[in-house]
C-alpha cells in the first residue's frame, strides 16, 4: 500500500500509456469491424472467409504478434505502433463475428418493414440494422476490452512502457507492492472500460428502456 | 524507406535460415525439444483444467446451482495474465524445491487460465438445452443421470469443444510468456532472444509459436464438425443463440 502511495505519479503516467495502447485499438478495431462484418453478411462466400480468417488471426499469441509486427510494418521493435496495430488486429478478429451475429439477429419483419417504409439500403443499415445490432456488438466489445487491457501488459516484455512495467519490475525486484499496484491498476482500467461500453450501449438503445418500463 | 525495406528482407532471410538450419533443431535446447515441451505443457494443462472444469460445468448446468462460480471465473479474466503469473511465482517460490519452484506456479497459472473458458463452455452448452427436450427425456422415464449423459452432454458438445479450443489457444500463448519465470518451451526463444536483443531468434520463435497455435487449433475446428451429433447440425440448430465467440461468456467482468 505504501509503495502505491509513494509512486502515484508513475502509476498515473503508465496508466495513461495503457489507456492509449488499449483504447485506441478498441476504437480502430470497432470502426474497421463494422464495414467488414457488414460485407460478410451481404456476400455468402465472403462470410466464411472473413469469419474464419479473423478467427485465425486471434489464434496468434500476443507476444508472438508483437514481435513479428516490425517485420510486417518495417518499424523498430520498440515502436508502440507495433502494439497498437497488433491490438487492433485482435479487436477486429473478435468483433467481426459479433457484428455479423448482431446484424443477422435483426428480425426479418423489422428489416422488411423498414424497406416497405421506403428506407434505402444505406439508410436502413445506419437507421435500423446497426442500432438493433448494438447489444450484440457491445457484448463482443466488452470481451475485447477486458482481454486488451490484460494483453497490453505483455508489451512490457518487448520494452513498450505501460502498466505492465510495474508487474515486471515488481517481480524482478521482489517488490510485492509494485506488483500489486500493477494488477490493481490494470483491473480498475478493465472495469472502467467495461462500464464505459455499458454506458454507451445504454445510451444507444433507448427503446430497450421503453420496453422495460412498459413491462414493469 | 528503401533502406528499411532492404533491411527487412535481409532479416526475413536470416529468420528463415535460422528456422531451417539443422543444428538449431537438434539437441537438448533445440527447436524440436522446445516444440515438444510446449506441446506437452499444453496437453498437461488442458487435461488438468478439463478434469476440473468439465464436471463442474456439467453440474452447474444440470442442477442450475453454483452459477457464481462461472461469474467468478469470468471476473478473473480482468486480472492481467502477466501479473497473475508473477504474483503466484513470488508466493510459491520460497515454498518449492529446485526447478519445481518455476514450473509448478507456471502450470498452476496456466490451469487457472484454462478453466474459465472450458467451464463457461460446458455450462452454457448444458444450459442452452431446449427445456422441451429435457421434459421429453424425463417423460420417457430417463433418470437425471441418463438425461445428463444422453441428452445434455451431446447437445452441449459444440460449446464445450469451443471452450476447450479457446483454452488451448490461451495456454499456448501464455506458456510463451511463462518462459519469463523459467518455463521451457518455445517461449525460451522469445524471452532469451529479447534479453540479448537477438531479433532473428526472437522472431523465429514467435513464428514457431504462431504456427503451433494454428496447428493446434485446426483439429478442434474439424472435431467440431465431425464429433457433433448429426441431429444437432441440421435445421434444428436454429435454437442456438448467436453467442459463439471464442469465449462463450456472459461478460460479467
Amino acid at each position: 500500500m505504501e509503495w502505491i502511495l509513494d509512486h502515484l505519479d508513475d502509476i498515473k503516467s503508465l496508466g495513461l500509456q495503457h489507456v492509449w495502447l488499449s483504447g485506441v485499438p478498441l476504437l480502430l478495431g470497432l470502426v474497421i469491424a463494422i464495414p467488414v462484418g457488414w460485407l460478410a453478411t451481404r456476400t455468402r462466400w465472403l462470410r466464411g472467409i472473413l469469419i474464419t480468417g479473423s478467427g485465425l488471426l486471434y489464434t496468434i499469441p500476443s507476444l508472438a504478434l508483437f514481435v513479428l509486427m516490425p517485420l510486417v510494418l518495417g518499424t523498430s521493435i520498440l515502436d508502440p505502433l507495433n502494439v497498437v496495430v497488433a491490438m487492433t488486429i485482435y479487436t477486429i478478429a473478435l468483433l467481426v463475428r459479433s457484428v455479423v451475429d448482431g446484424l443477422t439477429s435483426v428480425p426479418d419483419e423489422v428489416a422488411r418493414s423498414a424497406t416497405a417504409m421506403g428506407y434505402t439500403s444505406v439508410r436502413r443499415f445506419f437507421g435500423v440494422d446497426l442500432p438493433l445490432a448494438v447489444p450484440v456488438i457491445a457484448a463482443g466489445l466488452r470481451v475485447a476490452a477486458v482481454s486488451s487491457v490484460s494483453m497490453v501488459s505483455i508489451a512490457s516484455l518487448i520494452g513498450v512502457d505501460q502498466l505492465g512495467d510495474l508487474l515486471i519490475d515488481g517481480f524482478n525486484r521482489k517488490i510485492a507492492g509494485e506488483l500489486l499496484a500493477g494488477i490493481l491498476a490494470s483491473v480498475l482500467l478493465a472495469v472502467a472500460f467495461d462500464l464505459l461500453i455499458r454506458l454507451a450501449e445504454h445510451t444507444l438503445t433507448p427503446w430497450r428502456r421503453v420496453q422495460q418500463g412498459a413491462s414493469a | 524507406m528503401a533502406a528499411r525495406a532492404a533491411g527487412g528482407q535481409r532479416v526475413i532471410v536470416d529468420i528463415l535460415q535460422w528456422l531451417l538450419s539443422p543444428e538449431e533443431w537438434s539437441g537438448e535446447g533445440g527447436i524440436l525439444a522446445r516444440l515438444l515441451e510446449h506441446i506437452a505443457y499444453t496437453l498437461l494443462v488442458i487435461a488438468l483444467a478439463g478434469l476440473i472444469a468439465i464436471p463442474a460445468g456439467l453440474w452447474i448446468g444440470h442442477t442450475g446451482r453454483g452459477r457464481w462460480m462461472v461469474t467468478v471465473a469470468n471476473a478473473l479474466r480482468a486480472i492481467p495474465t502477466l501479473g497473475l503469473l508473477f504474483a503466484l511465482t513470488l508466493v510459491l517460490l520460497p515454498l518449492l524445491p529446485g526447478a519445481s519452484a518455476f514450473i509448478v506456479p507456471s502450470i498452476a497459472v496456466l490451469v487457472l487460465l484454462a478453466v474459465p473458458p472450458i467451464l463457461s463452455g460446458t455450462y452454457s452448452g448444458v444450459e442452452a438445452v431446449d427445456p422441451a427436450a429435457l421434459d421429453a427425456a424425463h417423460g420417457i422415464g430417463m433418470t437425471g443421470r441418463q438425461v445428463l449423459r444422453s441428452v445434455e452432454m451431446p447437445i452441449a458438445l459444440p460449446l464445450l469443444i469451443s471452450g476447450i479450443r479457446a483454452a488451448v489457444l490461451q495456454v499456448v500463448a501464455t506458456a510463451t510468456i511463462a518462459a519469463y519465470v523459467g518455463l521451457g518451451g518455445l517461449g525460451r526463444y522469445l524471452i532469451d532472444g529479447l534479453a540479448i536483443s537477438d531479433y532473428v531468434s526472437t522472431a523465429g520463435g514467435a513464428l514457431l509459436v504462431a504456427l503451433l497455435a494454428l496447428a493446434l487449433d485446426a483439429p478442434f475446428a474439424l472435431l467440431g464438425r465431425y464429433i457433433v451429433s448429426p441431429g444437432l447440425t441440421g435445421r434444428t440448430r436454429r435454437v442456438r443463440r448467436p453467442t459463439t465467440d471464442p469465449t462463450p461468456a456472459g461478460g460479467t467482468a
